[in-house]
């Protein structure tokens, strides 16, 4: 408990508290005026809903490729296992300029996306893009051990005892499921909230319309404008924690529910 | 990664060894300078450095060793007031250098201490085009026009960026002698971007390698360095009629120099660059030499552009970043309705 404390201290709160700090001295009309610029809250609302997207996207594929990865056998899974981490490994940036090489109009993607008027660079369907990426390991990494404990006797017995296979899903294996979906698709959300690097290759980066949060405090900051730059963030911040409670929460009571 | 460690801890030890024991070590051994850079700088300085080490051998017998340091020049800007020791600062543009006197690390009359506002080289700005000139651009008021893309990137977060904006403001307020032409013309230009990069680098891929645009704004100097490394089959300059005269300055970072006790050799680097030696490397990379006689010599390369300089239309670099790029500025102001 106490190492805990300790080293949750000097790694999380302690960084985290100077952006409160810094935000003090500003006094309260300049920090409203700051974070409530139409700008920063178009941004806010990109940010937040394309993390969303991205992040029940995930929940929905990361679902389905754990499922396969624990209950089939098939030559080249260990291959396709290692493959789902690489997102972590990869610098995000090396990903961002992936995405937007392959999704340009002369990239091979684009190409032909183009020909159908789908526009996926410079849009907030990149952005989404480049999140489904992002999160897409934690969803599936948090799933993945939760899935292989859940023994197949179970449903053997479930489909015995007549129930069908989208009743076994439900009623059997989703609710031992939810908890670890949950905690997956949140990382997954959190993530892309603050996700910078690979996003701004695609986003295109237009003023009200594809500017995400994490560039609204980059571009303060090369206004030397810290103060400013620590407001956005500490808004960002409040928000994030905030939602990361309730889904704690949400968990909490799922648990309890199912025991 | 480990090699860049040592290098930086071995750099670190030095530093703490030449400024805990000055004239004793510092000169039996070699002396070291740390240049912060802006990022299309590489090339010059990596000459530049080479020239003056080999000056300074000569000249003083004393070995020196040039550290560079690139990135955005806003980003460098923050670093040297967030305590990187840089003897030396060359960045994209003034008000990068205001912002590290702000934090009393230099006078606030820097620019003058060196001739020529302290910017020993210039450029402008100029059109880059897909080979061919499709869509006929020639000048300023081509790209304007409806169907014309134009990339260039977001001057929030770029100082090359601040550049372009100004050349067009400029143009525009000193063909029509009015602020408010120039702020439509600003807005219907911006109404023609469909990306904004957050730096000079990634706006030239986006124009050069993923095919968007049909014309980049681009300094001159990056303008050249495209066209060797993209080939000159696939794109071409056009050099606009009236232009801005771009002064990316120079200065010494008094704080960190009389620390180090770099002083001398730190003023003798930076007035280096105005040798003709050093102006013809500046030629060579495709900056604007201050010497009439490089200018002359690789002239072929700098057609003749009218340019007009900040000042003259914005009065300062403060201004201009009050104006136009700070929180609620024009720039702010034609992207909100």
């Amino acid at each position: 408990m106490g190492y805990t404390v300790f080293y949750l201290s000097a790694i999380v709160i302690v960084p985290l508290s100077m952006i409160f700090f810094n935000t003090i001295p500003m006094g309260w009309e300049p920090f409203l005026h700051a974070v409530t610029a139409p700008r920063v809250l178009a941004s806010y609302r990109l940010s937040f809903s394309t993390a969303l997207f991205a992040a029940v996207f995930d929940a929905i594929v990361g679902l389905l490729t754990a499922w396969v990865l624990v209950r089939y056998r098939f030559p080249g899974k260990q291959f396709l296992d290692a493959l789902v981490d690489l997102p972590f490994a990869l610098p995000t940036a090396v990903a961002g300029i992936c995405f937007a090489t392959i999704y340009s109009p002369v990239g091979w993607l684009g190409q032909t996306l183009i020909k159908y008027n789908i526009e996926i660079i410079n849009s907030p369907t990149g952005i989404v893009v480049a999140l489904i990426f992002i999160g897409f390991p934690f969803v599936v990494r948090t799933i993945q051990p939760v899935l292989e404990e859940v023994e197949q006797e179970i449903e053997e017995a479930a489909q015995c005892l007549g129930a069908t296979r989208w009743q076994t899903f439900r009623k059997i294996l989703f609710p031992h499921l939810f908890p670890a979906l949950l905690t997956g698709s949140t990382l997954a959300f959190a993530r892309g909230i603050g996700e910078y690097g690979s996003v701004i290759f695609i986003a295109g980066n237009l003023p009200m319309k594809t500017e995400i949060a994490p560039l609204m405090i980059m571009s303060k900051l090369d206004q030397f404008d810290y103060q400013g730059a620590s407001a956005v963030a500490l808004v960002l911040l409040v928000i994030s924690f905030s939602m990361l409670l309730l889904l704690n929460a949400i968990q909490e009571w799922q648990q309890k529910e199912y025991r | 990664m480990n090699l860049e460690w040592i290098k930086k801890i071995t750099l670190a030890a030095s530093m703490v060894l030449a400024s805990g024991l000055p004239g004793t070590i510092a000169q039996a051994t070699a002396v070291t300078l740390l240049n912060a850079s802006y990022d299309p700088t590489r090339g010059l300085y990596q000459r530049e450095n080479a020239a003056f080490a080999q000056y300074w051998q000569k000249t003083t017998g004393q070995t020196l060793r040039i550290d560079q340091s690139h990135g955005g020049s806003g980003k460098q800007a923050r670093a040297v007031i967030d305590g990187l020791e840089a003897d030396v600062v060359t960045l994209a543009l003034a008000y990068d250098i205001d912002a590290i006197s702000d934090s009393k690390l230099l006078p606030a009359n820097w620019q003058s201490r060196l001739p020529n506002n302290s910017t020993p080289y210039t450029s402008t700005i100029v059109f880059v085009v897909r080979k061919g000139n499709p869509k006929k651009i020639k000048g300023w008021d081509d790209i304007v026009k409806p169907g014309v893309s134009v990339i260039t990137p977001n001057p929030k977060t770029s100082g090359g960026a601040r550049w372009n904006y100004l050349a067009a403001w400029g143009y525009k307020q000193k063909q029509t002698g009015s602020a408010v032409q120039a702020k439509n013309f600003i807005k219907a230009l911006y109404h023609n971007v469909p990306v904004l990069d957050t730096g000079a680098r990634g706006s030239t891929m986006t124009f050069a390698q993923r095919g968007l645009g049909d014309v980049l704004l681009a300094w001159e100097n990056e303008a050249h360095l495209i066209l060797k490394e993209f080939g000159t089959d696939k794109f071409e300059i056009v050099a606009p009629g009236v232009s801005i005269l771009a002064e990316p300055p120079v200065a010494i970072v008094d704080k960190n120099v009389t620390k180090h006790g770099t002083r001398k050799v730190a003023e003798a680097y930076l007035n280096f660059l105005y040798t003709p030696q050093a102006q013809d490397i500046i030629a060579q990379n495709s900056y604007r030499p201050r010497n009439p006689a490089a200018l002359k010599k690789y002239a072929a390369n700098f057609p003749a552009i009218k340019l007009f300089t900040l000042n003259e239309v914005f009065g300062n670099w403060r201004n201009a970043q009050r104006t136009h790029f700070s929180d609620g500025g024009v720039f702010d102001q034609i992207y909100t309705p």
